[in-house]
């Protein structure tokens, strides 16, 4: 068996709180959102290096002036990126923070008197 | 890379710009290292020396992050390659900027929550301790110090073509210097006042490229399309210039060799150990996503500006002086400042040489810096603290490894940089980039999300992923059979690629599934809900 590192905290009553409905809502909704957007933005990605290395064709269209469909979509990808990452902000402060915050909350309550919760982290930390 | 310069343009114009630029890095070097004394007098314990304190705000970590990524590779090598081979090297800027989505969406916050100092502290969360602490520790010295020999010999090369001087000697001296500052920055700093080397070079590396940019298009009145018009026209390839195919689609085997390029930046940012140490300075999970928001828009609005310089470059500057000064367009950025300020032999672009050569020392000893700090840090607390002294080293003594792994890693760095000179850097940050994706990232995903995932599991796919991706890039044409191989003159190559992601990344991953299966010991399911709510709520978190 393996010495744990020093100064580990507490460890919270992980199981009990997984088996919660409030913790597998918030599991749910993290990963509804997280894994298939990452299988989408990796594919998005992949479709536009493969038109740039298998359809030089249609990627030399110019669509005005000396703009061409290869730059327009290489902005595209900066421009999804951008707005993925803007899109999780918003999902994460609205439906990921508050649930997280209430099950640190919850068994902050359950805990007290048993454990010294002195360490839990602090949002307003930040 | 090359060596010896003689009657470039760069040369001539170096002597009216050389004092100057060195005066300009000398401050910086200056101010950096009082940044880095007094941030070593308030680092106490080990989570001042590792994680800086956790007291950084998400904009000073997203800055901090920005200056860890964007490496004098990113700012001289891709305008150079935008100026050279045009549209293409636009296409290789792209990778670098969607790959941040990877750890946005799976990796910063989660990790932020349930490890401490390193990324084998999430991997060895819920394994055996000693066997998956040394692979991740192997791994991430692996990763570190080919990143790190990149920016090295890149260094020693940049500075004999920027400030014009030729020869070994000049070149080795260059290295040693910048190792040396780089272990001084880390042993006396430590990640405080590392982080604060990083913003303070992020800051600048984004304002010189900012007013290059806005110097370029005001050349063309704000108009996108007569800038790529000027730049297609100059480049003497005409509308080709602003299409893909001159540097990646000129045969089969390149377009293949792109694809899995491609697939090894998208996936191997979130696995770099260095990218990764930065979440644990920030307090919170929230902080940590913060700081990602940031370095996001930070490097792809500089990816942007890129573009520009890179065109800009193109159009101003003409590939052929490019070429003669230095064949891999590393120069490009530096004599586009040149020509916005004035031209070579005006006052004017002098001064915009200078300033633009010196913020590209800053970008390169910022991320040494970095690379240094990451390595020594897994060598003590993974190797050092928990595998060689399992888990009974005091905290000081663990500092005082770390530390003296600097002073080793450094050592070792400016050897190798030394006697590897002719390294091509490029294919180094490639196979940096290749290893994080086939051994670290898969590993991090299954720990994370897979809840059967073992010990046998995390182990086989460290290492599978780091063995293939290593034993591939050796027998290619990397190392031998080709004009710009290590060994041009000896050929025992069989793998066809440059880059080994596209058959390493899936070894990573199929060797952590078939690892965990095979496995006698299974998966603590208790240690995987602690791990969850952990990961997902922050509670217990360090």
């Amino acid at each position: 068996m393996d010495t744990p590192p020093n100064e580990e905290p507490a460890p919270p009553d992980g199981r009990r709180i997984a088996q919660s409905q409030e913790f597998r809502e918030l599991r749910g909704s993290f990963r509804g959102f997280a894994f298939p957007v990452t299988a989408g933005f990796i594919l998005w990605y992949l479709l536009y290096v493969l038109l740039s290395s298998y359809a030089p064709g249609f990627m030399a269209t110019r669509v005005v002036g000396h703009v061409n469909v290869a730059l327009v979509l290489g902005l595209l990808q900066f421009a999804s990126t951008f707005a993925i990452a803007a899109c999780y902000a918003r999902f994460a402060d609205r439906r990921l923070d508050p649930s997280a915050a209430a099950i640190r909350e919850s068994h902050r309550t359950g805990a007290a008197g048993r454990r010294d919760t002195a360490r839990l982290p602090q949002e307003a930390a930040e | 890379m090359t060596t010896v310069l003689t009657v470039s343009r760069t040369a001539t114009a170096a002597s009216s710009h050389r004092g100057l630029t060195m005066t300009l890095f000398g401050a910086f070097v200056l101010v950096t290292l009082v940044i880095t004394v007094w941030a070593g007098r308030r680092t106490k314990g080990a989570a001042d020396f590792y994680a800086g304190g956790r007291g950084f705000s998400g904009l000073q970590n997203g800055l901090a992050i920005s200056g860890d990524y964007m490496s004098a590779a990113s700012f001289l090598g891709i305008a150079g390659a935008i100026a050279l081979f045009g549209y293409d090297g636009f296409l290789y800027s792209i990778g670098f900027l969607v790959a941040w989505l990877v750890a946005l969406l799976l990796i910063a916050e989660p990790l932020r929550n349930s490890g401490r100092y390193t990324m084998a502290d999430v991997l060895a969360f819920r394994m055996r301790q000693r066997p998956v602490r040394t692979a991740a520790g192997i791994s991430t010295i692996v990763v570190s110090i080919f990143y790190l020999l990149a920016q090295m010999v890149g260094a020693g090369s940049l500075v004999a073509l920027l400030l014009g001087v030729s020869g070994e000697g000049a070149k080795r001296w260059t290295v040693v210097a910048v190792g040396a500052l780089m272990v001084l920055y880390v042993v006396v700093g430590g990640m405080k006042g590392t982080t604060w080397v990083q913003i303070v070079k992020a800051v600048l590396l984004i304002a010189g490229a900012a007013l290059m940019t806005v110097l370029v298009l005001a050349r063309y009145h704000f108009n996108i399309s007569s800038l790529l018009g000027a730049a297609a026209d100059a480049s003497g390839k005409a509308s080709a210039f602003l299409e893909p195919g001159l540097k990646y689609g000129t045969t089969g085997t390149t377009k293949l060799d792109f694809i899995s390029l491609s697939l090894a930046l998208v996936l191997g940012t979130a696995g770099l150990p260095h990218i990764l140490v930065r979440f644990y300075t920030v307090p919170t999970a929230r902080a940590a996503r913060k700081s990602v928001l940031w370095a996001i828009g930070i490097i792809g609005v500089f990816y942007l500006m890129t573009l520009a310089l890179g065109f800009g470059a193109a159009a101003l500057v003409g590939p052929k002086v490019i070429k003669a000064s230095n064949a891999a367009g590393n120069t490009a950025a530096p004599l586009l400042a040149q020509e916005l300020g004035g031209g070579a032999g005006s006052g004017g672009g002098a001064v915009l040489l200078a300033v633009i050569s010196a913020v590209a020392f800053a970008t390169i000893l910022a991320v040494v810096a970095g690379l240094t700090l990451a390595s020594s840090a897994s060598f003590a607390h993974d190797l050092y603290a928990n595998v060689i002294r399992r888990g009974r080293a005091g905290e000081q003594e663990e500092v005082r490894a770390a530390k003296l792994a600097a002073v080793a890693i450094g050592a070792i760095a400016i050897l190798l940089s030394i006697f590897a000179d002719q390294l091509n850097t490029a294919a180094l940050v490639a196979l940096a980039f290749a290893v994080a994706a086939s051994a670290n990232l898969p590993t991090l995903l299954y720990s994370l999300f897979w809840k059967r995932f073992n010990t046998a599991g995390a182990v086989s796919s460290v290492y599978a992923g780091l063995v293939s991706s290593v034993v591939l890039v050796v027998f290619s044409p990397v190392v031998s059979g080709a004009k710009t191989s290590l060994l041009p003159h000896r050929d025992f190559h069989w793998f066809p690629l440059e880059n080994p992601g596209l058959i390493s990344i899936p070894i990573g991953f199929l060797a952590g599934w078939i690892g965990t299966l095979l496995a006698k010991d299974t998966a603590d399911p208790a240690k995987y809900a602690e791990l969850e709510v952990r990961s997902l709520t922050g509670l217990g978190a360090h």
